[in-house]
């Protein structure tokens, strides 16, 4: 007994020994970790930022480091909906890339709300090693339209808001930024020579030689006519039948969150030049679904609307949606899209015996945000122990829900996040259990009622129930 | 079991009635009980035919009305019923004393409307009684899927009803065929398709349980269906304002029973039961509260219901004396006191105004020319114009024919039941020639009427095949080898080529039957299954085009107006605009306010500056018209200008009729009157269509649905800037510009 205590003892004593070296390294790293060369593109096509960012890291310290920070300023962070990083392995010819954990870290000296995110490396780097970590961060709600209202015929020009100096906390040696505007209207830049504007590229640097933490505003002012497509809240009721049918009902709340429109919308000119006199605006929208789908609806508060096709094919379905009316700046609409899939292309079998839903997470229609998706997974009548695999962090709750014949109700598992971009589309699982013989009990309650029901109808018929003779 | 095995023979020749052979079959009844045999008893085999008619029957009339839905969608139509959807939806959500004590802000700004003490809530209230109750049972059904199907549900219901009707005043095959008519009727059709969720929907149902059961109850003089009758008449009340015509027309029949010397015990139970429990039921409707006491309209079933105590009281007292002459001369007294006390009390009464005179609406009722001197607001409604020989003929088909017929058969046959069925018919008829509505209220009466001639036609071309083939049956099995010619011979011993008319004049009833049939379904599919909202037409490849721009148009101003904005537009779309739109109206269907219609009549009619300080006054933010110069729709704001202009016009005398036609003519082209051509309803319409090109090998700005080009194509807006125009341009929403800042 004593003996075992004291193991104990020494082992706690050597954890926190672990710990505290290990966040001293973290803390200490950071003067150990050059970037060598880092080479940031920036996308501005949509509305949805696109960054990749290509790091090459050195270590000069003597530890080795096995994670690398990543720094954002706070109006950024707000807007990040995914990062994503990769380091590249081999040489040029065998290149391949491997995939690396991102999250989110605080550091006790962080300056002026700075977030961070910790990158870990597959293997620490040690003195003198480097490595070139590939990063995509996507930002969502950072194009600012000025002016912020427009008329029907002019074009939507946004402010895009960066740094042209990385913010880091490494020292920086070379840096470079690529950023690619949708159209060859440019407004107006922010220069910090060596600035280039070429074609539909803006070239900032190379800096040379900065220290951690360097800044430098600019302001892209540039022409951005890309659908501002923003699903302002998404619920996906995902209904399993164990019956043949997966039933999927989807609420949108889409907006225009682009300059908003000012004054007339004239049908006559939006009809005779459509591409001018309505430059910002969008009128279809493309969802992409499942190859298999079938019975697809698509409707709001107020009856069906009738402009929607369907193609599909037996590697997708493509539904090109088109709201009653055009959407300008600051319109909004609301609909429903439901459809039916078949249940074998998505529920299976774990091996424990558990059932497992794989299903797709994010929103179908093409590029659009969503700023709060809700997944609402709704099991049959009698499952249990529902539990979610999601690859990124999300909340969740359980609800009861009573549809058709319900007796106890339905577990209802609620998947929500916030913004939500299309890389968010990847897939999800959800296990539960559930028995077969749950499945006969909607069948025998209608049976036994209509047996109950004839019966009476004998009964009446049979008994003379008349006090007088 | 070898009685029974004789028995469906025995059965089949017999089946309308023979009661020897009945008498025999009771005796082995239980025998057929113990023994379990599968062989039913010509009873049994005929309630199982009734019911099974009737079950089909009742699916019949359910799946008719549907064309709307397999064709469109399941959709609420045309105006009225948006109204009752948005009230139903209300009452789900909020419950019932919310919706009792709603007050309506949305309409009618600035006055509002009290929904709960203005509306009849029967619908409602069933609706969501209905919507409770499958919810209940655990069917997740959406309150409008509900909506929708109440009126064919109801449908069915009323052909059980007329069936049971039918068997009450004539008797079961009369009541088979009223069933199945009813089922199928135009007239009721049209009033009662998914969808169309209005009240006349459920109360055609109630209008005619209480009338079944009122005459029941005169038939049996028994309290219970007394009562019952009382209730059906409160749902009636709840459901419907011609509820105004049960409380006439049962006084009215009750008068002519007591002048026929029919009155009985029985009648004075059932009317008296009916009428004061009826009465004291109505009275809890907010609608109708004190109407029953004080209004000139239900007069009549008040001094119907004294009569009928007096008449009780004489009665008595010709029971008590014995001495006629004595009885004559106390009559004499009794009567001329009665009558002299009714008369001043009515006198009193409407002089001091407790009693109200009758309203416009009663007014144009009797007097059809009444509503196109004095009320204008009634005459503009179509459905309110007298009623043309073709909807008659369109509606009701054979059964236009077979009234007559049936009106014969009933005198043939008086009773209480028959003079009721004769006088509903003959009442409702009239009030069915002076307004198109009201030829739904016929539609039950000329069907049970129908129904009775050809019932009573078959039966009696059917028995004389009976007998001669039951003649020459009997003569076959007599005779050994000629029993054909005997027969014959029993054939022309009674009238020259009866058998042969009687084939023909089944087959003849049996062809207009089935032309019945067809048409029925033709005008359900091709007239009364347009949702009205949804507009379709045909493209140049023959392809179903789509018009949903109402709907595009009340979307666009859900979403992207302020929530509080006010929308102005002729009353036609207030309840569309409310129940689609979300948005507050200045006025809408519920035509209350005259002078409130008349301001947005004016303004439409004025010229912009005019209209505009109307606008201002009123706070409208929006204005919306509708506009088929596009699409060549014709029931659109142009063509409804004029009755803008005599509303606007009753009240206001600025506006003056003549001053927007030109030599009696109404025109938009060139020759169009000044005013016509500059005033707010024009320019709103046809605010930049002169640029348009609407038809190939035509002027821009040639508007379809009149066939013109039009005379003014330079409009400028002061006032209003074009806020939204649908895809096809059907509906146009202006917004009213904010006053311009004073230096």
């Amino acid at each position: 007994m004593a003996r075992s205590t004291a193991m104990k003892a020494a082992g706690l004593i050597l954890a926190l020994l672990i710990f505290t070296f290990l966040t001293l390294a973290v803390s200490s790293s950071n003067n150990q970790i050059q970037i060598l060369n880092a080479e940031r593109r920036i996308d501005l096509s949509s509305h949805i930022v696109k960054v990749f960012l290509t790091l090459k890291v050195e270590n000069v310290g003597t530890t080795p480091a096995s994670e690398i920070l990543l720094a954002f300023p706070p109006s950024q962070a707000d807007h990040l909906a995914l990062v994503k990083a990769q380091a590249a392995i081999g040489k040029k010819k065998k290149k391949s890339y491997v995939h690396l954990d991102v999250n989110p870290t605080e550091l006790p000296d962080a300056l002026n709300g700075t977030k961070y995110f910790s990158i870990s490396l597959l293997d620490p780097l040690s003195l003198g090693e480097t490595a070139t970590l590939e990063v995509l961060y996507i930002l969502t709600h950072s194009l600012e339209p000025f002016p912020a209202e427009i008329s029907q015929s002019e074009s939507q020009l946004v402010y895009f808001r960066d740094s042209a100096l990385i913010l880091s906390p490494y020292h920086i040696k070379q840096q470079t930024i690529f950023i690619k505007t949708p159209s060859t209207r440019v407004e107006s830049y922010t220069r910090v020579e060596p600035t280039k504007f070429s074609g539909r590229e803006l070239k900032y640097g190379p800096y040379e030689d900065r220290p951690p933490y360097s800044f430098s505003p600019v302001i892209v002012h540039l022409e951005n006519n890309s659908p501002f497509a923003v699903v302002e809240e998404l619920l996906r009721e995902v209904e399993i039948s164990h019956w043949g049918n997966l039933q999927i009902t989807e609420h949108y709340k889409l907006a225009h969150a682009g300059a908003r429109h000012k004054g007339v919308f004239s049908r006559v000119d939006y009809q005779s030049r459509p591409s001018i006199k309505g430059a910002s605006s969008f009128k279809h929208l493309l969802a992409s679904l499942p190859p298999s789908v079938h019975s697809v609806y698509y409707r709001d508060e107020i009856g069906n609307i009738s402009s929607s096709h369907l193609r599909t094919d037996y590697r997708k379905s493509e539904l090109e949606i088109e709201p009653r009316y055009p959407l300008f700046g600051g319109w909004k609409a609301t609909f429903v899209i439901g459809y039916g899939l078949p249940l074998e292309d998505f529920l299976f079998e774990s091996p424990d015996g558990k059932r497992y839903l794989n299903f797709s997470f994010g929103c179908p229609l093409a590029q659009t945000v969503v700023n709060k998706l809700t997944i609402k997974v709704v099991l049959p009548e009698g499952s249990k122990d529902p539990s979610a695999a999601v690859p990124f962090p999300v909340e969740q709750h359980l609800e009861t829900k009573y549809s058709y014949l319900d007796v106890v109700g339905r577990t209802v598992l609620v998947l929500e996040k916030k913004n939500v971009v299309p890389e968010h589309i990847t897939p999800f699982q959800v296990y539960y259990t559930f028995k077969p013989i749950f499945m006969l009990a909607e069948p025998l309650m209608l049976a036994s009622v209509f047996f109950l029901f004839f019966m009476a109808c004998v009964a009446y018929l049979q008994i003379d129930i008349s006090i007088r003779k | 079991m070898a009685i029974t095995k004789t028995e469906p023979i025995n059965g089949s020749t017999t089946k309308s009635s023979a009661p020897p052979s009945s008498m025999s079959l009771k005796s082995d009844l239980l025998s057929t009980l113990s023994l379990k045999s599968l062989k039913l008893k010509t009873k049994q085999q005929e309630l199982l035919i009734r019911v099974s008619i009737l079950c089909l029957v009742y699916v019949l009339a359910f799946i008719t009305r549907l064309f709307s839905v397999l064709r469109y969608e399941s959709m609420i139509h045309e105006f009225d019923p948006y109204f009752n959807y948005r009230t139903t939806l209300f009452l789900t959500q909020k419950g019932f004393y919310e919706f009792w004590n709603w007050f309506d802000s949305e309409s009618w700004y600035p006055l509002g409307r009290i929904i709960g003490g203005t509306l009849y809530p029967g619908l409602m209230v069933t609706a969501a009684i209905m919507y409770w109750g499958l919810r209940f049972l655990r069917f997740a059904v959406h309150i409008r899927e509900v909506c929708v199907l109440t009126a064919p549900f109801f449908a069915s219901n009323t052909t059980l009803v007329a069936y049971f009707f039918g068997k009450e005043i004539w008797d079961t095959g009369a009541g088979l065929v009223a069933a199945v008519l009813i089922a199928i009727c135009p007239g009721y059709i049209s009033r009662s398709v998914a969808g169309s969720y209005d009240n006349e929907g459920v109360a055609i149902f109630a209008l005619l349980l209480t009338f079944y059961l009122f005459v029941k109850a005169v038939n049996t003089g028994s309290l219970a269906w007394g009562l019952a009758s009382a209730f059906g008449y409160f749902y009636m009340v709840s459901a419907w304002g011609g509820y105004v015509f049960i409380i006439n027309l049962i006084p009215l029949y009750v008068l002519v029973l007591l002048i026929t010397g029919r009155y009985s015990m029985r009648l004075y139970v059932a009317y008296n039961c009916m009428y004061v429990l009826g009465m004291l039921l109505a009275m809890q409707i907010r609608f109708v509260g004190f109407q029953h006491v004080q209004s000139g309209e239900h007069m009549a079933a008040m001094g119907v219901f004294f009569l009928m105590q007096v008449f009780y009281f004489l009665d008595w007292v010709k029971y008590l004396l014995n001495d006629k002459k004595l009885f004559e001369a106390f009559l004499r007294i009794t009567v001329t006191c009665a009558v002299g006390v009714g008369a001043l009390a009515l006198g009193v009464g409407t002089a001091s105004g407790y009693i109200s005179p009758w309203t416009g609406r009663f007014y144009s009722l009797l007097d059809p020319t009444y509503a196109k001197d004095h009320i204008p607001i009634i005459a503009s409604v179509s459905e309110h114009q007298p009623t043309a020989w073709s909807s008659f003929m369109f509606d009701f088909h054979i059964l236009l024919f077979l009234f007559p017929a049936g009106l014969y058969f009933c005198f043939k046959r008086l009773s209480d039941a028959t003079i009721f069925i004769v006088m509903y018919g003959l009442t409702s008829m009239y009030f069915a020639g002076v307004m198109v509505r009201l030829i739904l209220v016929a539609t039950p009466a000329v069907c049970l009427i129908g129904a009775i001639a050809v019932s009573a036609t078959i039966k009696d071309q059917t028995m004389l095949l009976r007998t001669k083939s039951k003649v020459s049956q009997t003569g076959s099995t007599k005779g050994t080898g000629g029993g054909k010619a005997s027969s014959k011979a029993l054939l022309d011993q009674s009238q020259p080529f009866q058998r042969n008319g009687a084939i023909a004049l089944l087959l003849g009833v049996f062809y207009l039957l089935s032309r019945y049939v067809i048409h029925c379904t033709w005008v359900t599919s091709e007239a009364y299954s347009s949702p009205s909202i949804v507009l379709a037409a045909r493209g140049a490849h023959g392809n179903r085009v789509i018009f949903d721009d109402y709907r595009e148009a009340y979307f666009w101003l859900r979403q992207n107006t302020p929530p509080d904005a006010k929308v102005m537009s002729w009353w036609d779309y207030g309840y569309q605009i409310t129940a689609m739109g979300n948005r507050t109206v200045i006025v809408d269907n519920n035509t209350w306010n005259n002078t409130h219609i008349a301001t947005v009549g004016r303004a439409m009619s004025s010229y912009e500056d005019e209209a505009y300080e109307i606008m201002k006054s009123l706070d409208v933010d929006y204005v919306l018209v509708v506009f088929g110069g596009v699409t060549g729709y014709s029931s659109d704001d142009i063509n409804k200008f004029l009755w803008m202009v005599r509303i606007g016009g009753g009240v206001f005398p600025v506006i003056k009729e003549p001053d927007y036609l030109v030599n009696g003519e109404y025109r938009v082209d060139k020759g169009a009157a000044p005013k016509m051509l500059n005033c707010l309803m024009y320019k709103l319409s046809y605010y930049r269509f002169g640029e348009l090109v609407t038809e190939y090998g035509k002027p821009p700005g040639y508007d379809r649905a009149r066939g013109v080009e039009i005379g003014n194509k330079d409009i400028k807006l002061e006032h209003l800037e074009e806020a939204f125009t649908t895809s096809n341009w059907i509906v146009r929403i202006y917004k009213v510009k904010p006053p311009n800042n004073r230096w």
